[in-house]
């Protein structure tokens, strides 16, 4: 295929414009030793026709959700995104347009990231929020940094609860380890699956600069914020959420209700595919008085030169293209068509519809697990409270996942990996998307 | 442009006025005029020590951030509460209620380096000229 | 609207108005017919909140109708040209589109076992292989999100790797040409920074480079072509130099649309680089994002590349995540994989000869804007330009009309303005990138819209100056929301609530 529209009379012409015979002549510059060995060692283009069947054979060999029963979460959902999502990000007005540097031709994209912000703080609580960034993990490494710009210089050691998302704490690891000022500790969590309190406790003290805790935890487990926000305070500490399933705030106590710092977490569930991961978008709200410690992009409103409401981006002097090497962040991405998606799909919910999807998707994963605990072949793991994901114990878990495997059931996910301490332990996500006659099937293959 | 009479200034663009050994600092019209509308302030806390030379605050406009940097050495008697509500003091009146700090001056040899309102002149003078020279070099490249 | 906003029209246009304030109470788009049995509360009444206050209530149309009209304020690809200099504006193929939305990508687990997502495995492994031939390199991470991501995790490659050899140095070089994100992303790596300048014909010579040049600096970043649009040709002198004295040269791969089949950066001496898909490999830039910024390196730094890694046995693809060495995750799972998908398509349609065709007419579409535009605006730097030319606002300043005035006037021609105010070492840089998917007919007509603008500029100043006026608003008071931040809806002052 090509999407060069050059006729040879259109080169023609054009180099004759210029004053040269070919375009090799524009690449006289370039070192005879690099030009030399340049070729592409690839196979040449196809049609289309081609392309798509290429594709579509390897597409064919994944186990895709639309054919498979999927109770899998761990940081990304499987919901179900309503026709308007996509037929309005599909808009080439809003995937094929750039950042919006140029506000009189970008308020379309610049009024949706206002929007945005505000679903996002309503959402969770916060007073601000930015226009997003990369991911979940990311948005808790950025958190962390956040909080280094608050914080005194005496303050640098940074608490982690385990029961955080196993590769947001490996993210976080690797953006703090070459800024060596700053020592990462865990928190260990109790046996009711929750951030072990007494634990953080002990663990705090002049030098903590934060406590990053997932709300709900990686477990599917809702955490106790109150006694932490308080510990933090008497501590100094600063207190921040992460959150990898924000449809739970359509039901639970938001972050801002119990006086959260920095309340971060992965948008994906809000409208965008599970696309193996990625791109979803991360989120970031904070308090008003931190607003200027925040990284990424911020869209504000102001008036045009006729009084009219409009939109640009702002605080700019946070950010690298003008504060270079004492930026706030380096990301100069908001992942705008993920954060697109979730605001047409939170406008569709509205108010009524959130709390809804919220309630169905607790009373599919209570009845999951209530029926899975009723038979014999797996047994509780953690006693608090679950938002839509739980985990359970089994005893021949390899055989379980055969059996399911079998039937096109993918059970869970395994937390061995991650957890030597919870060998045989499975991490079971149930969705508006699983319906009842799923989980009777979930539940027979099971119990073999 | 206003350059008072009575003030001092620095080559960063920074006015001082000076009652016995109290300082007060902000940032003269020509910086202002420079950088446009100003959006942001950052100022010292009170009681800090800012030292000649050193940045001790900085001027946000929407595009760009300067520091400030301290004519003097000393430390901060009083902020320009002001400011950070309604930045666009500076632009309206650089020389009187844009005001940035008050200081008590550690040295007063710190004011030898500074210029008079006259020399300070010569020295914008001097800036603008190098760039009216510029200026020239691009008349000539229209005339190609 | 808030209390301090100003006048607001009795009618306004119903695309102005935000979500927040459109609906009635009650409303919604969500359907679920299936009847599952009242709420029994398994979560205790203490974790729950009462509601969301202020969320929108609204049926399918509205919205539909909302985002529909919002989307007819935005200036896109599809509908304008759009030669923003550095960010490659090329057509976004809608064969990427309809491929990445295939189940078989789309609602895929990263989490499901390995033997489950063995497609998605195949073509990133082939995807890493695709672009390390086009680089010229040894190995490719796919994890980076972004260019700035990718940026970052090329320096932590450089400092792990300088740390196994015992010192991990301190200082990054960086040309006065570089975009922020590279200072930003060399301090978040623990490094400092020191910039090198650029000479009177746009590069940088050998012999600044040799003269900052320390058993201290542990990297050249450098971008080539650069961000003036001209081609390194001492680069390899220059890696030579880095090299002597035991650093390392890092190449932003921000321009490799100008480099495919041309020159490839491994050969430059170059050993760690990162690509920008959403650039030269033409996935949607959707308003800001998401991108990809895999990066490659030389076999010596292989070992230091997040995990997991993707392996290849006779049993299939395997992740391998045992790596001591790495630096470990940057990102969760694998990256931008939608990203990933619509990258790999562009290359297997376009393949070698596709790639290369696509470099050599972004060089001819730039070099004609350059020779037709010459005459008319100061040229930075008379050199041969390569993807992309910088002119600036020199001959217009003396009217009082200057680049951000161009720009805004531009718009009213019906084109999306070049890159403006940059690269900072140009005063009142137009960064001009046209990009190879443009026909010459709509280059001839933003060669006339410039050249009508500059007659403006000299005969009616004003009339650019206040420009646009065909836009759905004028320019925007930027100091006004800076200033006073509004950052979000507020529902007290809200006549709804």
């Amino acid at each position: 295929m090509s999407y060069t529209p050059h006729t040879a009379a259109d080169q023609e012409q054009m180099l004759g414009a210029i004053g040269i015979r070919s375009v090799d002549d524009l690449l006289r510059h370039i070192p005879q030793s690099l030009r030399s060995r340049a070729k592409i060692n690839l196979p040449d283009g196809v049609s289309e026709l081609t392309v798509r069947r290429a594709l579509a054979a390897l597409a064919a060999k994944n186990a895709a959700a639309n054919d498979w029963d999927l109770f899998l979460g761990g940081g990304i959902y499987h919901h179900f995104i309503p026709s308007a999502v996509d037929a309005i990000t599909s808009r080439a007005e809003f995937s094929t347009s750039y950042t919006p540097y140029q506000p009189e031709v970008s308020q379309g994209t610049l009024q949706v990231l206002f929007e945005y912000q505000t679903l996002v703080c309503q959402l969770t609580g916060m007073e601000v929020s930015n226009a997003g960034v990369y991911d979940g993990a990311s948005a808790a490494a950025e958190a962390v940094l956040m909080a280094r710009r608050i914080q005194p210089s005496t303050r640098r050691h940074v608490l982690v609860s385990r029961a955080l998302h196993p590769q947001y704490r490996a993210v976080v690891a690797t953006y703090l380890r070459n800024l060596t000022d700053l020592s990462l500790e865990e928190i260990p969590f109790d046996a009711s699956g929750v951030t072990d309190v007494d634990q953080l406790s002990r663990q705090l003290n002049d030098h903590t600069m934060c406590v990053l805790v997932g709300y709900p935890n990686f477990f599917g487990v809702i955490e106790n914020l109150a006694p932490m926000r308080e510990l933090c305070d008497r501590a100094g500490a600063q207190l921040i959420t992460s959150t990898t399933e924000p449809l739970a705030f359509g039901l639970l106590k938001p972050p801002g209700a119990f006086g959260i710092d920095i309340a971060v977490g992965e948008g994906q569930s809000l409208g965008v595919p599970m696309a193996l991961g990625g791109p979803g978008f991360g989120f970031f709200a904070t308090q008003r008085k931190f607003m200027r410690n925040l990284p990424g992009r911020l869209v504000g409103e102001t008036v045009d030169s006729e009084g009219n409401r409009g939109y640009v981006l702002t605080l700019a002097t946070r950010e690298q293209h003008i504060r270079r090497e004492r930026a706030t962040s380096n990301i100069c991405t908001s992942q705008t068509l993920c954060t697109t998606a979730a605001t047409v799909y939170m406008a569709l919910l509205g108010k009524t519809g959130l709390r809804r999807l919220a309630e169905i998707n607790v009373e599919r994963a209570h009845e999951a697990h209530d029926r899975l605990l009723a038979g014999a072949q797996v047994e509780p793991c953690f006693a608090a409270p679950f938002f839509n994901e739980f985990v359970v114990r089994g005893k021949q878990l390899d055989d379980l996942m055969r059996r399911c495997s079998e039937r096109k059931i993918i059970p869970g996910i395994g937390l061995a990996r991650w957890y030597p301490e919870l060998p045989d332990s499975l991490l079971v996500c149930v969705t508006e998307m699983n319906d009842r006659e799923g989980i009777d099937r979930l539940v027979s293959a099971v119990s073999g | 442009m206003e350059i008072p009479e009575g003030l001092k200034y620095s080559k960063e663009h920074e006015w001082v006025l000076i009652e016995g050994k109290i300082a007060t600092i902000g940032i003269t019209e020509y910086a202002q005029e420079e950088l446009g509308d100003i959006v942001f302030v950052e100022l010292p806390e009170i009681g800090e020590k800012i030292v000649k030379d050193d940045p001790f605050g900085a001027v946000e406009s929407v595009k760009a951030v300067s520091d400030v940097y301290a004519p003097v050495s000393g430390t901060v008697l009083e902020v320009n509460d002001a400011l950070p509500d309604s930045p666009e003091t500076i632009n309206d009146d650089a020389y009187g209620d844009g005001w940035m700090v008050r200081v008590e001056m550690q040295d007063v040899d710190d004011l030898k380096d500074l210029m008079t309102a006259e020399e300070y002149a010569e020295y914008i003078e001097q800036q603008k000229e190098d760039d009216e020279e510029e200026d020239d070099e691009e008349a000539e490249d229209e005339e190609e | 609207m808030s209390a301090q906003s100003p006048d607001n029209p009795p009618n306004r246009h119903p695309s102005q108005q935000l979500l927040f304030e459109s609906g009635s109470p009650g409303r919604t788009a969500f359907s679920w017919p299936e009847k599952t049995p009242a709420a029994e509360r398994p979560i205790p009444e203490a974790f729950l909140r009462e509601d969301v206050p202020g969320f929108p209530e609204m049926g399918e149309l509205e919205v539909l109708r909302h985002f529909t009209r919002l989307s007819q304020r935005n200036f896109a690809i599809e509908s304008q040209f759009y030669p923003l200099g550095s960010c490659t504006m090329k057509y976004n193929p809608k064969v990427n589109e309809v491929v990445a939305r295939d189940p078989g990508f789309s609602l895929v687990h990263p989490l499901a076992p390995v033997a489950r997502i063995q497609g998605a495995l195949e073509l990133l492994y082939n995807l890493e292989k695709m672009l390390t031939e086009i680089g010229g390199m040894d190995h490719v991470s796919l994890q980076p999100a972004a260019g700035a991501q990718g940026e970052l995790t090329g320096l932590m490659l450089i400092r792990a790797y300088l740390s196994a050899r015992g010192n991990p140095r301190k200082k990054i070089i960086v040309p006065d040409t570089a975009h922020g994100t590279n200072p930003a992303s060399s301090t978040l790596c623990g490094y400092d920074v020191i910039q090198v300048s650029s000479n009177d014909q746009g590069v940088i010579a050998p012999a600044a480079v040799a003269k900052l040049m320390d058993e201290d600096v542990a990297a050249l970043m450098v971008t080539n072509p650069n961000t003036l649009g001209i081609f390194e040709a001492n680069i390899e002198a220059i890696a030579e130099t880095v090299h002597g004295k035991g650093g390392l040269v890092y190449l932003d791969g921000a321009n490799l649309n100008a480099l495919m089949g041309i020159a490839k950066p491994g050969h430059m001496g170059v050993d760690v680089l990162h690509m920008n898909l959403h650039k030269t490999f033409s996935t949607p830039h959707g308003g800001g994002g998401p991108g990809a910024g895999p990066v490659a390196v030389r076999t010596s730094l292989g070992d230091f590349l997040p995990t997991p890694r993707i392996g290849k046995t006779g049993a299939g693809f395997e992740l391998v995540e045992d790596i001591p060495t790495s630096i470990g995750r940057v990102r969760s799972f694998f990256g931008n994989f939608g990203v990933l998908v619509r990258a790999y398509t562009y290359i297997v349609s376009l393949g070698a000869n596709g790639l290369e065709e696509a470099s050599r007419m972004a060089l001819l579409n730039a070099n004609y804007i350059k020779s037709k535009l010459e005459r008319h605006y100061h040229l930075a730097y008379n050199e041969p330009c390569m993807h992309e030319c910088i002119f600036t606002d020199r001959i217009q300043h003396k009217y009082g009309v200057t680049t951000l005035d161009v720009a805004k006037r531009l718009l009213d021609y019906g084109f999306h303005p070049p890159t403006i105010y940059f690269p900072l070492v140009v005063s009142g840089a137009l960064m001009i990138e046209p990009t190879e998917t443009e026909t010459p007919e709509t280059l001839d007509q933003f060669i006339e819209a410039m050249i009508s603008i500059s007659r403006e500029a000299k005969e009616s100043p004003e009339l650019v100056k206040n420009a646009p006026y065909s836009t759905p608003v004028r320019r925007l008071d930027e100091a006004r929301a800076a200033r006073k931040p509004v950052l979000r809806w507020e529902p007290s002052s809200n006549s709804k609530d």
